[in-house]
């Protein structure tokens, strides 16, 4: 039996999404145990929708004011410590997990795989590399603990209605001082998460301004989808760095990508490379963006976004 | 003396487009250009402009690799880097050994503040920085999008998923930069002049004593899977037809 401890992103009461995809990940790997530990201030609601996803063999509940806001530095003793005995420690490869599973790694002295993308066996894994102009299939060695961050965009999420039982444990290590949450400037919005989304419109630079970005904003109201952006367009202020699609941004996987605007820089191509159907507006026929869109449609976007929308 | 130290890291060019060699061994390197990770660039103007604001006194460049690497620490003393460092190494580290080499050096320089790139964009690990600071015992700010130091605190804005999150650290701490911390210098001719006679210690990986034995074994290497090519519609009133019969929209 290979025991597999997923740890839990959670925020404002609620379980990232990203947890029930690093399950589907941690069920590829043979005779997998999973169990997912959850550290909260309080976590109840969080540990509960975690025991909901099947695949799931219990979840484990870290009751401590010092784990929200959630810093790597107080976490990482905690997983460390309920690490004991996991075969693999698996995180999301999102901001949090990448901040959080090296310093885990570190001291339990385990290796890390950074964006897991496939399982091929208990010791060997496939990973981009290069920006993913090349997917590298790495071996470790049997019978070594192992960290890993799982690519959300390479695996589908388990799915719901699962029963695992919730265990609130008491984990004893001293937690360091030397780092203190101050703020978080998070925009509010009641669109679907853009990593998560099964559709996403995105904007680029040809947009020209801000607030031309309503352009994006109202398809995207329409079609109930979330707004990205591209890192020429986050670099000129046009959109907040948090909707930045791409290598250095988020990485996604909707059924439905609009790239409007956007030329198509390799760096945004590998983090829209796994979505369904890519539909690409453009002037200039030529961007490259139009080599991987499946539908291409050259002209003015003033024009054509308002014209999609109409016939939707 | 307050020290800044920066990790400097050989890649291949980020504006190559990176093929595996038909044997799956590799990719590409013959003849290929080779720079600074873009990152790692970035660290260093940010040491630089901190020592520039009186934060620190003296930025320390550290390259962990073959003796080529020398052209990438030159590189950083004319940027303005006071010394560099070179560990000598024909192998690659993975991020665990690269840490344990940096935690070495931590312990001989000292400084109050390490530098680096939050990722290299040969192996895009993102965890050397997570790692030393995790061995050295000290806190960590990474994806770092704005760095202000007062007394022996650092206030870092960092860029996660949610958008921008501020913490405080106590020094000395491990740093790692983001895309949109700044936008680093370009070298001048006088500056690559003067960086020649600039110290630059060439020292043996095995003389460190640190752990540097490889865990992960790459078995190959493939190009990922391409997308075919579509179709070109010609109105709105095509595409919008196509999503629907696909029953996208």
């Amino acid at each position: 039996m290979n025991r597999v401890l997923i740890v839990a992103e959670h925020a404002d009461g609620r379980l990232n999404a990203a947890v029930a995809k690093c399950v589907a990940c941690a069920l590829t790997i043979p005779e997998a145990d999973v169990s997912i530990v959850v550290l909260a201030a309080e976590g109840t609601a969080v540990a509960a929708a975690a025991a909901e996803i099947q695949g799931v063999s219990r979840v484990l509940l870290v009751k401590n004011p010092a784990n929200e806001p959630a810093l790597a530095a107080v976490l990482a003793p905690q997983v460390a410590k309920l690490a004991d005995g996991a075969a693999f420690v698996l995180g999301p490869s999102t901001t949090f997990g990448k901040d959080l599973m090296p310093r885990v790694a570190a001291l339990i002295g385990a290796p890390q795989l950074s964006d897991v993308m496939a399982v091929e066996s208990a010791t060997r894994f496939r990973r981009p590399v290069y920006a993913a102009n090349a997917i590298a299939t790495v071996e470790v060695p049997a019978g070594r603990q192992v960290v890993a961050t799982v690519r959300v965009a390479s695996f589908q999420a388990a799915p719901g209605g699962g029963t695992a039982p919730v265990e609130t444990v008491a984990v004893d290590v001293e937690l360091p001082r030397t780092t203190r949450f101050v703020s978080v400037s998070a925009a509010r919005s009641d669109r679907p998460d853009l990593q998560t989304a099964t559709r996403v419109i995105s904007g680029g630079r040809a947009l020209g301004s801000a607030d031309n970005f309503k352009v994006i904003q109202s398809l995207a109201d329409k079609l109930g989808a979330a707004i990205g952006a591209s890192r020429a367009a986050v670099d000129a202020g046009y959109a907040p760095n948090e909707l930045q699609v791409g290598q250095t941004g988020k990485i996604i996987a909707p059924e439905l990508y609009f790239a409007i605007g956007i030329s198509g820089a390799i760096q945004h191509l590998t983090g829209i490379k796994d979505a369904r159907t890519i539909v690409a507006i453009n002037k200039d026929a030529e961007a490259p963006i139009f080599e991987v869109a499946d539908y291409g449609l050259v002209g003015d976007l003033f024009t054509l976004v308002p014209e999609i929308e109409k016939l939707l | 003396m307050r020290r800044i130290l920066v990790g400097i890291k050989r890649v291949i060019d980020f504006n190559v487009r990176v093929r595996v060699r038909p044997d799956g061994a590799g990719v590409v390197t013959d003849g290929v250009k080779m720079s600074a990770n873009p990152f790692d660039s970035i660290a260093l103007e940010e040491a630089l402009r901190l020592r520039e604001r009186g934060e620190a006194d003296e930025v320390v460049a550290v390259s962990i690799g073959p003796n080529e690497s020398q052209q990438q620490l030159r590189d950083a003393l004319a940027m303005g880097a006071d010394r560099a460092i070179l560990v000598k190494s024909d192998a690659a580290l993975e991020p665990p050994a690269v840490a344990r080499v940096l935690l070495e050096l931590a312990r001989r320089e000292s400084p109050r503040l390490v530098l680096l790139g939050k990722q290299a964009i040969d192996d895009d690990s993102n965890q050397t920085g997570q790692m030393l600071a995790a061995l050295w015992d000290r806190p960590q700010a990474t994806f770092a999008s704005k760095i202000e130091i007062s007394g022996e605190t650092a206030r870092v804005t960092r860029e996660v998923d949610a958008g921008l999150e501020t913490i405080e650290v106590d020094l000395p701490a491990v740093c790692t930069t983001d895309l949109r911390l700044n936008e680093p210098r370009y070298i001048k001719l006088p500056d690559i002049m003067k960086a020649k006679k600039k110290p630059l210690d060439v020292v043996e990986l095995s003389s460190l004593g640190a752990d540097a034995a490889p865990l992960v074994k790459i078995v190959k290497f493939e190009p990922p899977p391409q997308r075919q090519k579509g179709v070109i519609v010609k109105d709105a009133a095509e595409l919008v037809a196509a999503l629907k019969q696909k029953g996208l929209v």
